[in-house]
Parts: structure tokens; C-alpha cells; sequence
């Protein structure tokens, strides 16, 4: 024993001021999440087959019957596929806080002389990598069925950092729902809102196509606005036709619904967070 | 006289429900403190109040001399809390468990390896540090999880309900483990609802009903308190129970309790052996049938009933359920 006391005798002074820093504690808080997708295979494996399936058969099944004037379906149907797939992935963020809630690991960390913001962010920052490489995942098989950049390299470039700020907004809604839910099953349930702002928007058909009372909510809310932001940087040319507004109209709009929702979650998340 | 925990006049409501209703307690230093009490009774309430994961509506909580109220940081820098659910990360092995709460101390690197291991060493866990924790058992992860409250050398150390759900193999090997922390020097406070692993592990025991503290004292003298053992008697036919109750209450001049459904009719004894003897004698003399009759420790039920005067109900109460 006597090894042991003095082990556990020396760190106390290791323990530099009691205090990690945000961030060295967000980085090995980021660093576990990380840790746990990567050593989950099956969770990645999965989600990454189901997304591709989902992906071929919006492209090949339905997407014949889908007719968008001046271009293929898949030029169309790619930007919505991606920004959607970011807010799917929110379901995940949502039950992993919810887990780590009931599991206690919250607790841990919470009574760790660490600043507190560094566990909600370790969080965003996982996720947003997982949506980084969701989205260069789903992007490469695009390219490879036949999507094609008609704007600039940089302009595809403005439009996959969009998906990120977009990605990171909604991690915040989720991570809410997440802190609020409970447990897992809860957090799932509440993650079905995605469902609503997926397909009642311009994502996977034209919004003109639906009912006079869905286009209202189809036209207006921020997922619309996203796709169509990124739409317009990867549709070139074909975008100021298609969607009747250069760029600039769809991206200031989407990152003000960006940054509005980060604006009312972050601050109740925390609020919650900091409650316990 | 140092206090490693002071707390007067504790409340915290959720909902309805007050979890904890005007809690005094004090922990001294140099030993371990074990908090009693049934389901709902405020222990886990109490516990995260200690580890600032709750702030309580009233009442002052000091923990090492620090205010847990308006200096939670400081608080934070001097315990260490393992809880009811084993909560280390099952995809990292049982090293990088430890060395992440370690580095989240503020340990260098270097510093928080050599307490990981150190920890590993202690706890019996170094043959299985390099495996995934979610290949281990129930009771390693629960020694994982006591060893990430203790690779930052706290000095108060916060166990919630530590060996709840464990086998009995498990539970001993976990007592083994918290004996040698104290043995070190590490204060303890635990929650149980056993009486036998408060008197094994504690030095001083504080019950609690109700989120109020009713008795406090070491193992023996609450044992005193309560007085003996306990005389218990299945009998084969229910409808012997009254009769056994009456005879054995007239005996030793106590109530004795009926559990209908096992057919069990308790009561306490003073004494050690004879009270068993003539229990035996007077209920062979009836000619009722037993199954079974033994002596044994009170259990949690009795100290309550013999402190309270009454049983312990298992109320699912707001401390287990909101707090969680």
C-alpha cells in the first residue's frame, strides 16, 4: 500500500491549480466522444449503408418520376439530401446527451474541477466532426453517380462549410432536447421533429408542388432556406433560374436562421445544464 | 474539531416532494461517515448536494471548510464521486478512463499516468486496464468507476450507493477496496440502505427519514440503541402466525412483527443464544409447524421501526427519480 499512498500523494500536487483549462478539458471531453463513435464501428458502419441506400433510391427509384426544369434530378436532389442527413444525425446527438445524462457520466464530468461549458461543447465539437465527415462521405458517392459542381471549386467549397454552420446550429437544438428528455428513448422521440422539417421543405421536391397551406410552413423554414443556400452555390448558373434569387439572398437567410437558433438554444441549454 | 462536512438546516423541494427537510450532519475527518436510510430518504439528494451537482433551497453546506454554495470550484478540487451507475466510458479501455479524469484535474501527462496506474494497481484492475471497460463485469466497472473518484487524490471521497445491484462476491471485493482508502487517510461519506455494510465499512452512521437526519452514532451504538438480535420463525400453516406473534411478544415483552405473504413472524431479542432456545421450546410446545427458525442481525427495517417506531417504507420518492 505504501506504493499506492505515495502514487496518490504525488499527483495532488500535479494537479496545477485544480483548474483544466476550457481548452484542454473541451479536447479530452471532444476526444472520448470521438473515441466512442470510432470504437462503435457498427453505429458508423450502419448509418453510413442505410444514408447511401436512401441516397440511391431518392436517386435512381424516384428520381425518374421527379422532373426539375434545366437539370438532372441528382443536381437538384444532392444539396437536400446532405443538409437533411445533418439534421438526421441530430437524433444521435440528441439520445448520446440524453445517455450520458442517465448514465452519470454527466455527473462525473459535473463534479470535475472543470469549467462546466467544456462538457456542451466537447459535444458539438464531436458531432460537428461526425457531420464534416458524414457530408465529404455523401458528397463523394454523389460525385460519383453523376452530381456535378456547375458553380467554382469555391463556391462548393462556401457550400460544404455552410452544411457545417448549419450542422453545428441544429447540434444545439438537439442538444437541448437531448438535456431535457431524460432518457434515450424520450430523446428519439423528441428527435422525430426532424421528419417535419425534412420533408415539408425544398429539399427532395420543388415546394410549388405541394399543397397551397404546406407551401407557408415549406417556404419559410430554415431547412428550405439551407438547401436552397446551397443549391445556389453548387447550381452555377442554373440556380438564379431555378430558385429566383442570386446567392446571397438564400445564405444571408440561412445563417440568420443559424444564428437564431443558436441564439435561443445555446443560452437554455446551458441553463439547464448549469440547473442539473 | 475539523469537520470534513458540515450541513445545518439542508431543504430542497422538487415538485412536492421535499427530498431533503432541514438536514443537519456533520462528517468528521479521518473516518468514514456512512448515511442510512430507505429508498427516497434524501441520501442521493444529500450526496449530490455535497458534490455540488445540486444547490440546495436552504441551509449551509460546508465541505473541507468550503462553501459548497457560493465556492462550488474549490468544492470540486477536493472530492472524489463514484455514484450508483458506473459511469465510465465503455468504449475506452480502463487506463484511458482513468487517465482522462485524471487530465481533467489539471494532471500533466506524466502525472496522470502514474496515477492511473497507481489506481489500476490499487484496484486489482491491472490485468484488465487495456481492455475495452464495456468487456468488464459489473463489479470491475464499478471498481473502475470508484477508481476514476480516486485518481485525483481527493480528499473526500463520495460514494452513492456503491455496491447497489452488485453480487455478493462483488460487494465484498468493493469493501476491501474502500477499507484500504481509509486505511490511507481518504474521509468517505456513503450512502447504503444495508445496515451490514454500513457496520463494516463506517465509523459513524447517520440515519436518515424523510430528508431529515433521526439518529446518529457508531455501528455499536445505534446496534445498542435498537438492542440485540432478531428471532425469526417461518411457520408452515398461516394460520398460525397470530399465535406465534402473541406467544413470542409475551416473551420478550416486544411486538412482534408478521410478514403474511412469507409466513415470518420476527421479533428482537436482547441477549445472544437462549433467545433462540426458548423460542424454539415455547413454539414446539404449541405444536405449531415450522419451516424454519434462525437469529439474526436487525436489518434496516427493525432499526427503523425500533428508532422511528415504525417500518421503512420503500417510497419511491423524488430523489431517486428527479434527481437522477
Amino acid at each position: 500500500m505504501t506504493t499506492i499512498s505515495s502514487a496518490l500523494e504525488q499527483p495532488a500536487a500535479a494537479n496545477t491549480g485544480g483548474q483544466s483549462g476550457l481548452l484542454k478539458s473541451t479536447l479530452k471531453v471532444t476526444r472520448r466522444a470521438l473515441l466512442r463513435y470510432v470504437r462503435t464501428p457498427q453505429l458508423i458502419v450502419l448509418a453510413t449503408i442505410q444514408m447511401s441506400l436512401f441516397f440511391l433510391i431518392y436517386r435512381y427509384m424516384f428520381g425518374g418520376a421527379i422532373h426539375i426544369a434545366g437539370m438532372p434530378y441528382v443536381d437538384y436532389l444532392v444539396p437536400g439530401f446532405i443538409a437533411t442527413g445533418v439534421l438526421f444525425m441530430g437524433i444521435g446527438t440528441a439520445t448520446a446527451m440524453a445517455e450520458d445524462l442517465e448514465g452519470g457520466f454527466i455527473d462525473r464530468l459535473r463534479s470535475l474541477p472543470i469549467p462546466r461549458s467544456s462538457v456542451l461543447a466537447a459535444r458539438v465539437l464531436a458531432d460537428a466532426a461526425l457531420v464534416a465527415w458524414s457530408t465529404a462521405f455523401t458528397a463523394a458517392i454523389a460525385f460519383a453517380v453523376g452530381f456535378r459542381l456547375h458553380g467554382s471549386a469555391l463556391d462548393g467549397l462556401a457550400a460544404f462549410g455552410l452544411v457545417i454552420v448549419f450542422g453545428f446550429a441544429f447540434e444545439w437544438l438537439f442538444i437541448t432536447m437531448g438535456l431535457f428528455a431524460g432518457n434515450a428513448q424520450a430523446a428519439q422521440g423528441m428527435g422525430m421533429i426532424v421528419f417535419p422539417l425534412a420533408f415539408v421543405s425544398s429539399a427532395y421536391v420543388p415546394v410549388s408542388t405541394m399543397p397551397g397551406w404546406l407551401q407557408v410552413f415549406a417556404k419559410h423554414q430554415p431547412l428550405t432556406y439551407m438547401v436552397d443556400a446551397v443549391r445556389s452555390l453548387t447550381l452555377g448558373p442554373h440556380a438564379q433560374a431555378l430558385l429566383g434569387h442570386p446567392s446571397s439572398y438564400f445564405v444571408t437567410r440561412a445563417l440568420l436562421w443559424a444564428a437564431a437558433i443558436i441564439a435561443v438554444t445555446v443560452p437554455i441549454a446551458v441553463a439547464r445544464y448549469r440547473r442539473g | 474539531m475539523t469537520y470534513t462536512i458540515e450541513a445545518h438546516g439542508l431543504k430542497k423541494r422538487y415538485g412536492k416532494t421535499a427530498a431533503l427537510d432541514g438536514l443537519d450532519l456533520v462528517a468528521q475527518r479521518g473516518q468514514v461517515t456512512a448515511v442510512l436510510g430507505p429508498n427516497g430518504a434524501g441520501k442521493t439528494t444529500f450526496v449530490r448536494a455535497v458534490a455540488t451537482l445540486v444547490r440546495p433551497d436552504e441551509g449551509t453546506l460546508l465541505v473541507a471548510g468550503h462553501d459548497a454554495g457560493k465556492d462550488p470550484a474549490a468544492v470540486r478540487r477536493v472530492i472524489g464521486l463514484a455514484g450508483q451507475f458506473a459511469a465510465v466510458e465503455p468504449a475506452m479501455t480502463g487506463r484511458e478512463n482513468l487517465e482522462m479524469v485524471a487530465g481533467l484535474f489539471g494532471q500533466t501527462r506524466r502525472a496522470a499516468k502514474a496515477s492511473a496506474a497507481a489506481v489500476l494497481e490499487q484496484l486489482g484492475l491491472v490485468e484488465a486496464a487495456d481492455r475495452l471497460a464495456r468487456t468488464y463485469s459489473g463489479g470491475m466497472r464499478r471498481r473502475l468507476d470508484l477508481g476514476a473518484s480516486l485518481v485525483g487524490s481527493p480528499r473526500l471521497l463520495l460514494l452513492d450507493e456503491p455496491t447497489a445491484g452488485l453480487d455478493p462476491r462483488s460487494r465484498l471485493e468493493l469493501w476491501d477496496a474502500i477499507r484500504a482508502l481509509v486505511a490511507d487517510g481518504t474521509d468517505v461519506l456513503l450512502t447504503t440502505q444495508y445496515l451490514d455494510e454500513a457496520d463494516h465499512l463506517a465509523s459513524h452512521v447517520v440515519i436518515i427519514d424523510h430528508g431529515r437526519a433521526v439518529a446518529a452514532g457508531t455501528p455499536t451504538e445505534l446496534k445498542q440503541r435498537i438492542g440485540g438480535n432478531v428471532v425469526e420463525v417461518r411457520v408452515r400453516h398461516g394460520r398460525d402466525l397470530p399465535t406465534v406473534a402473541g406467544m413470542l411478544g409475551r416473551i420478550h415483552r416486544v411486538d412482534a412483527q408478521i410478514d403474511e405473504p412469507t409466513r415470518r413472524v420476527s421479533v428482537r431479542v436482547e441477549g445472544s443464544g437462549d433467545g433462540l432456545m426458548s423460542a424454539l421450546r415455547y413454539v414446539e410446545s404449541a405444536g405449531v409447524e415450522i419451516d424454519d427458525i434462525a437469529m439474526r442481525q436487525p436489518n434496516l427495517d427493525e432499526v427503523f421501526l425500533a428508532i422511528t417506531g415504525r417500518p421503512a417504507e420503500n417510497h419511491d420518492d423524488a430523489s431517486a427519480t428527479v434527481a437522477a
